[in-house]
Order: C-alpha cells, then sequence, then structure tokens
C-alpha cells in the first residue's frame, strides 16, 4: 500500500537503499526525520516518557538490524517501522500488565490490560490539561489496546484513513469500524462528562 | 423512522468519515440523506462531534530540546554496542575451539596420563561442545521463527 507522498518516499527508498549497502548514516538521517512521530506514536500506546523513548529508539536499532530484509518498493519506511514498533509497545505494555498481577490472576484475564491502574493513565503527558482532557486521556488508557492505538493514530498523529489502513494492514472500511467501536467505546466512558 | 438494521455499518463507516472530514464527494450525499432521514442518526452525529471538539484539541507534552540531540547518537550507540558485542563473541569462540583443540591434541599425545583421565577430559571437553553448538542452534532457530521477525518482513 502506498501511504506517503511520492517524492518523500523516493527519498526515503534511496536513503534505505544506502542502509542496506550499509551506510549507517543514511539510516541516520530516516532517525532524524521519523524520531518525533516514532517517540509521540510510542508515549500515545505506554504513556510513559521514560519507556516511550526507550522503546522508539530500541524499534530503530531492531528496524536497522533487519533492514536488508525490508522490501522498500512494497511500503514506506515509517509503515514498515511502525510494525516493529508497536510489537514492541504492546509486548512491553503485555509485560507491564503481568507484573503488575498476581500470578494467579494473569491466565484469567490474558486480553484485559484496561484494568490496570499504572502511569500510562498519568494524564501528564497531556499538554495544556484541564479536568475534561484528563478524564479523556484516563479514557482512552482504560480501552483495549487495539482501540486505543485506532483513536491515538486518527486523533493524535492526525494520520489519514489511507495511512492508518497501510499502517495496520487493513482496508479503509476496517479503519472506520474499527474507529467507530473505539469511540463508541470512549463515549460510553465519558457519558457522564460529555452529557 | 428507525435507521434499517442493514444500513446501520454503512451508517457508521460515512459517520466517521464525516466526523474525520474525510468523505468522499459521492459519499457526502449519502451521509447527509442519513442525518436528514433518521433522528437517530442525527443525534449520533452529535455525540460523536462532541468527542471529537475533545481529542482533536489534546496534545502530548513535548519532552524537552536536549531529548532530541541525544536520540540519534543513543541509537547509534547502541548499534555500536551490538556490533562490538558481536565481534566479541566471535573472538571468543575463535580462541575457545583452538584451545579447546590444543587441549585435546595435548591430552592425547601425553604418554604420562592414563587412559581414564583422557576419556574423562574428552568426554568433559566434547560435552561441552555439544551444550554450546545446541545453544547457538536454539537462538538462530528462535531468530528464525520468532513472530516479531516475521512481522516486519512484509
Amino acid at each position: 500500500m502506498n501511504d506517503t507522498p511520492q517524492p518523500e518516499r523516493q527519498q526515503d527508498e534511496r536513503l534505505v537503499s544506502r542502509c542496506q549497502a550499509g551506510d549507517i548514516q543514511a539510516f541516520g538521517v530516516l532517525v532524524e526525520k521519523y524520531k518525533q512521530r516514532a517517540y509521540f506514536t510510542a508515549l500515545g500506546l505506554t504513556g510513559s516518557h521514560d519507556e516511550a523513548l526507550d522503546i522508539s529508539q530500541e524499534a530503530f536499532v531492531r528496524a536497522y538490524r533487519v533492514i536488508a530484509g525490508f522490501q522498500a518498493e512494497r511500503s514506506g519506511f515509517f509503515t514498515w517501522y511502525y510494525q516493529i514498533l508497536r510489537n514492541l509497545c504492546f509486548n512491553f505494555l503485555r509485560d507491564r500488565a503481568k507484573r503488575a498481577r498476581p500470578f494467579s490472576e494473569v491466565e484469567a484475564s490474558e486480553n484485559s490490560l484496561q484494568n490496570i491502574a499504572d502511569e500510562s493513565s498519568n494524564p501528564a503527558v497531556i499538554a495544556e490539561r484541564n479536568e475534561l482532557k484528563d478524564a479523556v486521556w484516563r479514557a482512552i488508557n482504560s480501552l483495549k489496546d487495539d482501540d486505543r492505538e485506532i483513536i491515538l493514530l486518527r486523533d493524535f498523529q492526525d494520520l489519514s484513513y489511507k495511512e492508518i489502513a497501510a499502517m495496520l494492514d487493513c482496508p479503509l472500511g476496517t479503519v472506520m469500524s474499527r474507529l467507530f467501536n473505539a469511540r463508541w467505546q470512549l463515549r460510553e466512558k465519558l457519558e457522564g462528562y460529555l452529557g | 423512522m428507525m435507521l434499517p438494521a442493514a444500513e446501520k455499518e454503512k451508517f457508521q463507516q460515512l459517520l466517521m468519515a464525516a466526523i474525520d472530514g474525510e468523505l468522499s464527494a459521492e459519499e457526502k450525499p449519502q451521509f447527509e440523506r442519513y442525518v436528514r432521514e433518521y433522528p437517530e442518526c442525527h443525534a449520533e452525529w452529535q455525540k460523536y462531534l462532541k468527542l471529537k471538539e475533545v481529542t482533536q484539541t489534546m496534545q502530548f507534552t513535548k519532552p524537552a530540546p536536549e531529548v532530541w540531540d541525544r536520540y540519534w547518537v543513543s541509537i547509534y550507540n547502541r548499534l555500536e554496542r551490538g556490533i562490538g558485542w558481536i565481534v566479541f563473541s566471535i573472538g571468543c569462540v575463535i580462541l575457545l575451539t583452538y584451545g579447546g583443540f590444543k587441549m585435546i591434541e595435548a591430552v592425547v599425545t601425553d604418554s604420562k596420563l592414563e587412559a581414564i583421565v583422557k576419556i574423562g577430559i574428552i568426554a568433559l571437553i566434547g560435552g561441552l561442545l555439544i551444550v554450546l553448538v545446541s545453544v547457538i542452534r536454539e537462538k538462530i532457530f528462535t531468530a528464525r521463527t520468532d513472530k516479531y521477525q516475521k512481522e516486519v518482513q512484509r
């Protein structure tokens, strides 16, 4: 799926080719270009500045190690990198959820990470805070990972449906349906605030 | 008038596209018809607009500028350390193999050592080698079958 504007994509493809030839400085250019997007994506998913920094950097390290196998003509660099980043973020969230619960509870609620009270629900990561925004952030963090992810991509990263579809490797209709379900959950949780 | 159940999913998709400004020229009249003809659709639209109004004004706190300055350096250091560990590991394997070979050679050619001691030493080194090969094979196998590895090679 082609999600990045053509000239930008061609520039990325050239940089990727140089990386594949062993030019680490070319990878540095890609990192400089996408570091903020990577960090804020990880921040949205983990809710922690330190973890977002560490995970987004680790994802770049892993991307460089496997960049030889990346086919730039099939997807944009960030779209590909995002797969690594989201796996690391979700693994981190799963590990954190397991650590936060007694062992006996882990298997019983494997997929219900949303109830774990942790630093990710701390609204301090939100700029220009007020009561409503704090409540919205807490509500977003109480959503299931997949629901939270799609809201973050659309409302915080401001990505188009086409870009989201490319990053999540799904059709546009699925993006819209997933967004509806996620926002429906969010609205339910914020019923008292939004009226 | 109630929205037919068969059209619910279509309306939900169009509703999302409408509040995100992603409606195409063909979809716009279709969405407007839903909102005009079905009061429940109009009410839904208003509720989601309110939610969107809040979420679109939310932004993450920006980290200190120094964080960005150190970002690439930190990645570069990690990559460099990774290469360092690989080179170090290769060096260890070469030296251990050479040392092991020389040790076996010395044991076999030493006429003063009793046969049982020679067998014991060779078994010890052989066992260590088998464990080492097994661990390396496991690592390589794990890397090949790692779910994460598959997902990134799209």
